[in-house]
């Protein structure tokens, strides 16, 4: 299973790696969006993919899944989340201040402006 | 009082969300702001008295035992460069009152401000590898916003960059960290340093050589070594002058902080990943030299700089003998505080001239005769001159890498020293001396109050280089720390 995962997420960061290359600034956050999504799942099948309950105390289960990884990927949906929102509303003002979305034309220095 | 070492997050923390509140009366911001700033010197001075009588601090958030919960951990390394961080906060903070301007003001910018502190403070003093993570993104949020706030073209357009450097630098992070739990399976700091010394008794396995490795690139790329620097001088040239102070003197060497943290706790059972230190640093020193000697904007010479710092800084951690880490100790505190100077004192002949650009300008030490001189003494000690702070930390640099026969690196360190002092020279030089010009009209630009904040950091700078015989106790015991991972280990798993 963790093979198959790791095949899956390898997969995304190649996606991700190749959007984030390219000129529209809408891909690259849609890059950076894969890109989360690949570490979120590389935490969970690096926490161990053994069959087990939820982890949630109550029932009978002899064993549970680790319940660590879930948590860290909880704070790290949330963070990637506040960053996303952040860069996708910086992008739509740029697009309306620098009238562009392609990053090939933001280049210069301070005294161009 | 065992909450003491959380006091310098929480302070700011508190601060920063009562002046979320108090958004429009800018009075009451600055005062509040004010008030916190002080109130946190004062508590990270005691963090030091503290960790100087009593060893290393550490607490066990919600009393949990120490690898199952999150352990705040204050040794004297990261209690010292709390109390830097405080100060540099304040003094930017009082320049910011002049200098920032109403509009700014109004829209959060101390609630940011000291948002950026909790962030800093809490990565300097966390023992949690994940929660490091999380403090590295409080401190990188609040930069985000700290560098957009205003919203002019080249603001946006460096966010973006910087943004996005960050954005990918955070996932690799988390991917680090996802590695390391699944060779380990603990994320406390100590814990996994004492895992990894149970696995590598034969010497360290190639997996842990590759993690070193990507964390090496991480906190690489937030603190700006060759080659993962490219992002630093466009970003950094972009924002006003206290939030371009903040970043340079704080945010790079958080990244320095946990390169040192990483390498001297968990992998010094591999010399390979030393070596690859070392080059790296060396080569920062070389880039950063390049740099700093070709421009002739005032910014972009004290942005170079700052690489070549990071450079000397990891260079004197990969020797790791005692000699070479008590002075990249040394020269990390010096060097947090005489960039933040020299930012701010350049500030000030932007403000005055309006420009950035040293062709443009000259001889302003005729009109300005005390930012002259202040800007003297700051140029003296960031090449290290003897009476002046920059010398001890890099005497002990060079002493280490000769010690270690490391003799190429310790020729380039010493060399950059000279190659930095003609850089600065050359807008001491050509700024202050020769033909007095009037710019915008005006006779002489009120300049006195802006000239406090500098001024209160260069005699910092020259009491912390004519006092480090009283200093030099405090950064042997940080230095003692890191030399030998198990006072830190004994001191949080209280074995």
């Amino acid at each position: 299973m963790e093979i198959i995962m790791a095949f899956v997420i390898g997969i995304l960061f190649m996606t991700a790696t190749y959007l984030m290359l390219s000129k529209s600034l809408l891909r690259i956050i849609v890059g950076t969006g894969l890109l989360s999504h690949g570490a979120h799942l590389l935490i969970l099948t690096m926490g161990g993919l053994k069959r087990g309950d939820a982890p949630i105390l109550g029932g009978d289960a002899v064993s549970y899944t680790d319940p660590l990884p879930q948590a860290l990927i909880l704070t790290a949906i949330v963070i990637s989340f506040g960053v996303t929102a952040f860069f996708l509303v910086l992008a739509y003002r740029s697009y309306q201040e620098l009238g562009t979305d392609n990053v090939e034309e933001m280049r210069g220095t301070e005294k161009d402006d | 009082m065992t909450n003491l070492i959380i006091l310098p997050i929480l302070i700011p923390l508190f601060t920063g969300a009562i002046l979320i509140l108090l958004y429009k009366q800018i009075t009451a911001q600055r005062v509040v702001a004010m008030i916190s700033s002080i109130a946190t010197i004062i508590t990270s001075w005691l963090v030091v008295q503290k960790v100087r009588e009593d060893g290393i601090q550490s607490l066990n958030v919600s009393s949990w035992d120490a690898p199952f919960g999150i352990t705040l951990v204050s040794d004297m390394m990261a209690a010292l460069l709390v109390l830097t961080t405080s100060v540099i906060g304040f003094v930017c903070l009082i320049y910011s009152f002049k200098s920032i301007g109403k509009e700014r003001e109004k829209h959060y910018y101390y609630a940011v401000f000291n948002f950026l502190l909790v962030g800093v403070n809490g990565a300097f003093t966390t023992g949690d590898i994940f929660n490091l993570f999380v403090f590295f993104e409080v401190m990188l949020m609040s930069s985000y916003v700290m560098l957009v706030l205003g919203g002019t073209k080249v603001q946006l357009r460096e966010s973006i960059k910087y943004l996005l450097v960050n954005v990918i630098s955070s996932a690799l992070f988390v991917i680090a960290v996802a590695y390391l739990y699944s060779v380990v399976g603990t994320l406390n700091m100590a814990h996994i340093s004492a895992r990894i010394s149970e696995i590598s008794t034969n010497g360290m396995p190639g997996i842990l050589s590759v993690i070193a490795v990507m964390f090496l690139i991480v906190f690489g790329l937030k603190g700006a070594i060759f080659p993962l620097y490219f992002w630093m001088p466009g970003s950094y040239a972009a924002p006003p002058i206290p939030v371009l102070a903040l970043f340079g003197a704080l945010l790079t060497k958080v990244g320095v902080y946990s390169i040192t943290r990483t390498y001297t706790l968990f992998f010094y059972h591999d010399m390979d990943t030393f070596g690859l230190l070392s080059i790296l640093a060396l080569l920062s020193i070389i880039v950063g030299v390049i740099g700093a000697i070709a421009f002739w904007d005032m910014k972009n010479i004290v942005i170079y700089n700052i690489i070549i710092a990071v450079g000397v800084i990891l260079y004197g951690v990969s020797v790791l003998n005692t000699a070479s880490i008590t002075g990249a100790i040394n020269y990390l505190i010096h060097d947090m505080i005489i960039k933040a100077a020299l930012f701010l004192l350049i500030g000030i002949v932007i403000y005055i001239t309006g420009t950035s650009d040293l062709r443009k300008v000259s001889g302003l030490i005729t009109r300005y005769p005390g930012l002259g001189w202040t800007f003297f003494i700051a140029a003296l000690a960031l090449a290290g001159i003897p009476p002046l702070s920059g010398f001890v930390g890099k005497l002990l640099i060079v002493q280490g890498g000769f010690e270690g026969e490391s003799f190429v690196g310790a020729f380039i360190v010493l060399m950059s020293s000279l190659l930095v002092l003609f850089s600065i020279m050359k807008i001491f030089i050509n700024g202050f001396w020769g033909k007095s010009r009037t710019y915008n009209g005006e006779e002489q630009a009120p300049v006195r109050f802006l000239l406090i904040a500098p001024i209160l950091l260069v005699i910092i700078s020259a009491l912390y280089g004519i006092g480090s015989e009283s200093i030099l106790p405090y950064i042997n015991q940080a230095a003692d720390t890191l030399l030998d991972p198990n006072i830190y280990i004994d001191a949080v798993l209280k074995e």
